[in-house]
């Protein structure tokens, strides 16, 4: 088949090629770039953070009239409660372990600070430290959030020491993540090796290594998002936080049972709607905006291409109608039925392949100017080819029903007037 | 002659249906993204306190120094000595400071139990500058700031949790054990965004349940339940005392300037202010002080989310396809009856009328869009709550304006997208349309 003639008899109808091509051009941009952001957005959310998330779920409360948390004094009235409390869930009969936890991943509450091989260095300095956030709890924090060690040991009882929320104080043993630890001492010989914290003087010593936990940031916290440092600091202020894992298939029983038995041991506490949540909860919610945006891109994707596909068939079936004697002329000088269907099926492929190439330039504008205003990053060659091929599918399919019309204009139309 | 056109394009609809189906679909659909997108846009970015937004400014302080500031910029929030100082001083014609705090309330009898409520302590100058609407009684005196008195305001809602809604002025609250004499109950009051109190990640958050003085909660070691920046400065001392006194910022201030003048006046102030502190050894770093007015705060807090902005870009980029659509399918239908317009132009009619004839046309089919499109605007927010937080989502809403805005937008969009098919229709040759046929 010869293009000249169809560029030919394109030129009479430049304004509605023109449109075609330009609304494939807009649908290849806005389409690559939402399947870009859709693709980016639920790989984020199906990130696991290391936490056996299944049968956990987090206590938060306040303490009313609490003692202050800035005198010995009642930095050991706040700890005895605290370890009340603990006992108090431990010992309920749906809890296998609990363990007291100043944040946990996805929580949005971070203390976060920064780890060094070198004492007394400007923490600031990102060149000698390594950003981090720190989980302040206890000996059980392992079994409890199902963290796996990959080495080194765990904590005991004995390594757990209590503070004030306010007090500063040194760590003396810590467990980081796998991430953190290769950050740190590349070889891979992290455990026993010395750390030190926020640019102090006084050392830590690694005493294990966990495969995998998040840190509680999300969004502005993820370039540091796999580096958590455990610490076994049970602290103490007029609000605690612990982490509880239910046995197997009792979450719900073990969740029912905590306000209840925790009122018993003291009612001068505020529990609200809030404060007993499971971590699927918290993870809905962490990840809500994101969820959102990816079916908001998808809907708008999926309305859009039908909307062009709608135009494509609309103007092609005006075409159609538009030639209909010319059709019949071919048809009677010997052009068969699939010469017809060939024509127009061609000549959608010319104008989607020019539509096409100014899209991918508007695709990539796009994504440019995306990136220069909002965190993204660069659109992937693969997403813009299969932008292509889509779209060029798209002008295929859309333009196949009114082509078939056009096939079956028989040839007598040629000798009827027009 | 319009109500003419308008029923030959009312009657056109129905002529080419699949035509008219698509057309009417895809500015209904581009329509509707839009305006939902544009109602959380509009809700997110209004200006919370119209009247006053260019006379309220939030003061800031450098206190970390250019090795531990950011980028130059000083923290959101002042340290307590600054905010305290700068209140004392009284420069400005009011000023307010509070922080964040959420006491536990004991409700009256035995078998309640206790509840968080959210609110501030502050000053008196907070409820005139922000022009906090009373129910019963009002706010307390500066003479109770200076007393430290047991006072407190409470709000609407609080008063109809723990009184009934009866006028509770006069009567007594316990929060964290202690008790205060309620003065004022304040009538519903939630600025939307909350633009005072952005350092604590308020802008959108539940409206406060109750205020009390700012020297009283300090007082009584009621620790801040908003933000406590500290910076990377890790020297903050050990105890409650040194982290009062200290560099932490964690105090929001305010003042009111009526007009430049004192808000320069007030700014020379500011950087004296820095100055003598410089002087005294505290800074070691020349004045670096910002006096921000509502909009500039909001501006530079970021307050409107990003996904705000992304899906209204979106959705306009979607409408901007629809259109572009539109004018395809109009080109097709307009062009397929060049006979008629051809008689018609034979018959006499100029140019012009034939213009107004298909512009009606259009609009019709504009307006039919118009009515899909509100259609699925009001579907559409039942799905906010899938994009946007909560407290975002709820303030998206289908008022009158909405409702207005979107039958306009889509009869001159659709009117402006049947420019080029109309000009096309119009330039019909008479003469060869009637020779043809």
């Amino acid at each position: 088949m010869k293009l000249h003639p169809m560029i030919a008899a394109l030129r009479k109808h430049k304004a509605g090629v023109v449109l075609i091509a330009l609304q494939i051009a807009l649908t290849l941009a806005i389409v690559c770039n939402a399947i870009f952001i859709i693709g980016q957005r639920v790989e984020r959310v199906g990130r696991p953070t290391g936490l056996d998330e299944g049968n956990l779920f987090v206590v938060s409360q306040q303490w009313v009239g609490a003692p202050s948390a800035d005198t010995p004094d009642g930095v050991a009235k706040l700890d005895a409660m605290l370890k009340e409390d603990l006992a108090t869930l431990r010992s309920l009969p749906g809890v296998a372990s609990a363990a007291p936890i100043n944040s946990l991943s996805l929580l949005n509450s971070t203390w976060a600070g920064a780890l060094s091989t070198k004492p007394g260095t400007n923490f600031t300095d990102r060149g000698s430290n390594v950003r981090t956030a720190y989980y302040f709890t206890d000996e059980q924090v392992l079994p409890t959030l199902g963290l796996r060690l990959v080495a080194g040991r765990n904590f005991n009882a004995a390594d757990v020491q209590n503070h004030g929320f306010r007090e500063q104080f040194t760590y003396p043993v810590v467990i980081v993540t796998q991430a953190l630890a290769d950050k740190l001492y590349p070889k891979g010989d992290a455990v026993g090796k010395t750390i030190y914290v926020d640019g102090s003087s006084s050392p830590s010593t690694i005493v294990g290594v966990v495969a995998r936990m998040q840190t509680p940031a999300v969004g502005w916290g993820d370039n540091f998002a796999w580096h958590a440092t455990l610490v076994p600091v049970r602290l103490d202020a007029n609000f605690t936080r612990v982490a509880v894992r239910a046995k197997p298939g009792q979450l719900e029983a073990a969740m029912k049972a905590t306000a209840p038995a925790l009122y018993q041991v003291n009612r001068l506490r505020v529990l609200d709607d809030d404060s007993v949540r499971p971590f699927t909860d918290i993870r809905a919610k962490a990840y809500r905006a994101d969820v959102g945006m990816a079916v908001l891109m998808g809907v708008i994707c999926l309305i859009l291409i039908g909307v062009t596909a709608a135009g494509i068939v609309g103007l092609t079936s005006f075409w159609v109608g538009q030639r209909h004697r010319q059709i019949g002329v071919r048809r009677a000088l010997g052009a068969r039925r699939i010469d017809i269907l060939h024509y127009f099926q061609m000549e959608n492929l010319l104008i989607a392949g020019a539509g096409a190439v100014i899209g991918i330039v508007m695709a990539v504008g796009l994504n440019m100017w995306l990136m220069s205003r909002y965190e993204m990053d660069r659109l992937p060659v693969f997403y813009a080819l299969i932008g292509v091929v889509a779209v060029l599918a798209l002008g295929q399919c859309a333009v196949f029903v009114p082509a078939r019309r056009a096939s079956n204009v028989p040839p007598v139309v040629a000798t009827r007037a027009a | 002659m319009f109500a003419y056109y308008l029923q030959l394009g009312l009657r056109s609809l129905r002529r080419s249906p699949m035509l008219t189906a698509l057309m009417v679909m895809a500015v209904g659909f581009g329509v509707a993204a839009s305006m939902i997108t544009w109602s959380v846009f509009r809700a997110v970015s209004g200006d919370p306190i119209p009247g006053k937004s260019a006379q309220l400014y939030t003061v800031l302080i450098d206190n970390r120094g250019p090795q531990y500031n950011d980028n130059g910029e000083p923290p959101e929030a002042l340290t307590y000595t600054d905010a305290t100082a700068l209140v004392a001083a009284g420069k400005a014609a009011h000023q307010t400071l509070f922080y964040n705090v959420a006491p536990s309330v004991l409700p009256e009898g035995n078998q309640s139990l206790p509840f968080i409520a959210n609110g501030y302590a502050t000053n008196a100058d907070f409820f005139g500058m922000f022009d906090v609407p009373f129910e019963y009684g009002g706010g307390w005196h500066a003479s109770d700031d200076a007393g430290r008195a047991a006072v407190a305001v409470i709000s609407h809602e609080l008063n109809q949790q723990l009184f009934g809604g009866a006028d509770s002025v006069g009567r007594e609250i316990t929060m964290d054990r202690h008790t205060y004499r309620i003065v004022g109950v304040a009538a519903h009051w939630d600025p939307k965004p909350r633009f005072f109190d952005l350092f604590s990640g308020n802008a959108f958050g539940d409206p406060v349940q109750l205020y009390l003085p700012f020297a009283r909660a300090v007082d009584v070691q009621m620790d801040t339940a908003g933000r406590n920046n500290c910076g990377s400065n890790a020297d903050f001392g050990v105890g409650r005392d040194a982290w009062l006194h200290g560099e932490c910022v964690w105090v929001p201030m305010w003042v009111e300037l009526p007009d430049p003048a004192a808000a320069k006046g007030y700014r020379e102030f500011l950087t004296n202010y820095a100055a003598e502190q410089q002087r005294a050894g505290r800074f070691h770093w020349a004045p670096n002080v910002r006096l921000r007015d509502v909009n500039d705060w909001l501006d530079h807090m970021r307050v409107v989310p990003p996904e705000s902005r992304i899906s209204l870009m979106v959705a306009l980029g979607f409408f901007v396809i629809c259109l572009v659509n539109t004018i395809g399918l109009l080109l097709a239908k307009f062009m397929r009856r060049a006979a008629e317009i051809g008689v018609r132009r034979a018959l006499g009619a100029p140019r012009l009328e034939i213009y107004h004839q298909f512009l009606v046309e259009a609009g019709t089919v504009g307006l039919a869009g118009g009515v899909l499109g509100l259609l699925l605007t009001a579907l559409g927010m039942f799905g906010v709550g899938l994009l946007f937080e909560p407290e975002i989502a709820r303030l998206a809403h289908l008022d009158l304006s909405l409702v207005a805005t979107t039958l306009l937008v889509a009869i001159v969009a659709t009117v402006l997208a049947a420019f080029y098919p109309t000009w096309r229709a119009a330039r019909v040759q008479p003469a060869w349309q009637l020779k043809s046929n």
